[in-house]
């Protein structure tokens, strides 16, 4: 069964393809890693999945629904974002900022009932923010914002999961315990595509990686193979070293 | 880093909810109660500030007519007052915009263009006061209409566009306005000042009862909206990802409180800083959760133009103020205190 198929898609920005011939399938599951140099249209793609931006041309399918003209809280059961940078006009405390993601399972007032609750308890725990459930959000840390809105996408509750930069700006241990969260999140029947440039990171956690250079898919496949082959090298314009550390983990690191 | 004055505030609960509902309806039923019986007493002596007693309720007494001349003012500020501050409250919130109001938007200034040509082509003294508001409605519409058109991308009203075409349409307006004024004899100019300074002194209780039932129809439109407003405050990307309809929601927040500020406005004319003051204060003390704060915002609204009114026909002795002047001198230095106390707060935290 076939979660998210992309066909042929294009997207235009300002008259420029950013995006090209684009085609894909995701099974439900599958943690897909996004990696790319910076402007290669990786945060475009992920918009034109999620909606936000339409394709000039193809086929974009999340479900069997299109996620531009559907209704958006059908898309919200369906799909999570978060979005490269996120800027909040009221500093709301972090269970509220939280509690935003259970808007399209929410009805009349919304007032937080017993299972909204555990859903941001939940989503707070495994982003391990619990502990600043009551202060502001324009007191946290940059690292601390990043994992509270990352908890805002998971309380959505939605099948699958969007995340351009989830580890921006995290310190080695978020980092790595964000990656682990979304292994379980999807090995308990979630869908995630994450973009990210913690290339050693995304080589360890993705079932397949997609390298997206110049609005195209250049290379995908497993992530190990994907960051050795020659497109990688060519994309980043320097060689990413694949290697065996003494304990025979294997590790990434750009040469 | 939001511009935005915010109080601490937790989850929201049914509980804080109801207690803050009911002190600002409390507050607001209080100001509604004892406005009509304060007023200037003349006798032998001179004059004097006085508060009537239960001789208001006889019939055939002197205090009764008078109680009975006071009643739609008070009634009139209720209303205008929680119109312009759920207005206010709301555009702020759609525009992530501290300092979104009727005014900045243009809304008013079509609405005062549009009196101004009433009163210049006599459609006043044919249609008497009712016409002179009809047109200021009409403008609002109409400045609407424009402002929509310019600012609207797609399906989406962008923030930063809607307050270009705002300013630019009140900057027109304002121009237009003062051409016409130089066009008019001194008895028309007059009446335009008047007019545009915004006051509660004629009005009667028919106009009151035309406006009631659409502003409160389209405050519980707004009310109806106090969980988007609430998503937005994360962006337009963010809250449609999350399942707001994001280009209804401004389309439906911006027409109704446009229309709020020109029902307002056909009332008593334009009358500035409700919107402002009354939404900031709140937001300070309550925080920003907009289930809670737009309908603390229209009952505070409706108390504080209450209070100002009653002042603006009782502080210089004999003469009525204008309204519409006493909000503005009265607001501006509230709204200092407000934001230094803010600012006072946030140098003890260490956070600018």
């Amino acid at each position: 069964m076939v979660y998210l198929r992309l066909h042929d898609v294009a997207v235009a920005l300002g008259g420029r393809d950013v995006v090209r011939d684009v085609s894909a399938e995701v099974e439900p599951g599958q943690l897909i890693v996004v990696v790319g140099p910076n402007g290669a249209g990786k945060t475009t793609l992920l918009r034109a999945i999620a909606g936000l931006v339409a394709p000039r041309i193809g086929v974009i399918r999340v479900a069997g629904h299109d996620p531009l003209h559907a209704p958006r809280r059908v898309i919200a059961r369906e799909l999570a974002y978060l979005p490269q940078h996120y800027e909040l006009a009221f500093p709301f405390a972090v269970e509220e900022v939280v509690l935003l993601g259970r808007y399209a399972s929410q009805h009349g007032l919304g007032l937080a009932g017993a299972d909204d609750l555990a859903a941001a308890a939940a989503a707070m725990a495994a982003c391990d923010v619990a502990q600043l459930a009551t202060r502001r959000f324009d007191e946290l840390s940059g690292g601390e914002a990043r994992r509270v809105i990352l908890a805002q996408a998971l309380c959505q509750g939605a099948r699958c999961l969007l995340l351009d930069e989830p580890t921006a700006g995290l310190d080695p241990a978020h980092a790595r315990s964000i990656f682990v969260m979304l292994r379980a999140q999807c090995a308990a029947g979630a869908t995630a595509i994450a973009v990210t440039h913690d290339l050693d990171l995304a080589r360890r956690h993705g079932d397949a990686m997609w390298l997206v250079d110049s609005g195209r898919i250049a290379a995908r496949g497993a992530p190990a193979e994907v960051l050795a082959a020659a497109e990688a090298r060519a994309a980043f314009d320097v060689a990413i070293h694949v290697g065996r550390l003494p304990s025979g983990e294997r590790f990434a690191v750009p040469a | 880093m939001s511009g935005f004055l915010t109080g601490r505030a937790g989850r929201l609960t049914l509980r804080r909810l109801a207690v803050v509902v009911a002190v600002c309806g409390g507050v607001a039923a209080v100001c509604a109660a004892v406005a009509p019986l304060v007023g200037i007493v003349v006798d032998r002596t001179g004059w004097h500030l006085g508060v009537m007693g239960s001789e208001a309720f006889d019939a055939g007494s002197t205090e009764r007519a008078i109680l009975w001349v006071r009643i739609p003012r008070v009634l009139a500020s209720l209303v205008v007052g929680a119109a312009l501050a759920g207005a206010g409250c709301a555009l702020q919130a759609l525009l992530r915009n501290p300092l979104a109001e009727p005014f900045t938007l243009g809304i008013s200034s079509g609405a005062s263009l549009a009196a101004v040509i009433a009163i210049r082509f006599g459609i006043d003294a044919a249609f008497g006061v009712a016409g002179v508001g009809g047109a200021a409605l009409l403008g609002a519409a109409g400045t609407l209409l424009v402002v929509w058109r310019l600012a609207r991308i797609g399906k989406h009203l962008p923030p930063a566009t809607l307050v270009l075409a705002g300013i630019t349409m009140s900057m027109f307006c304002s121009s237009a306005t003062v051409l016409i004024q130089y066009t008019s004899d001194l008895t028309e100019v007059t009446h335009m000042m008047q007019w545009m300074l915004g006051s509660t002194e004629t009005v009667r209780l028919a106009m009151v009862g035309y406006a009631a039932a659409p502003i409160a129809a389209a405050l519980i439109v707004l009310l109806a909206y106090a969980r988007e407003l609430n998503a937005l405050a994360a962006g337009p990307e963010v809250a449609a990802s999350l399942g707001v309809a994001v280009g209804r929601t401004q389309t439906v927040v911006f027409a109704t409180a446009s229309l709020l500020v020109g029902a307002a406005i056909a009332v008593v004319g334009p009358i500035g800083f409700i919107g402002l003051i009354v939404p900031h204060a709140l937001r300070a003390v309550l925080g920003a959760d907009h289930r809670l704060l737009l309908p603390a915002s229209m009952l505070g609204g409706a108390a504080t133009l209450t209070v100002f009114d009653t002042l603006a026909r009782t502080v210089v002795p004999l003469h009525h103020l204008p309204t519409g002047a006493v909000t503005a001198v009265l607001g501006v230095p509230l709204f200092v205190t407000i934001l230094l106390g803010q600012k006072r707060r946030a140098a003890l935290w260490g956070r600018g």
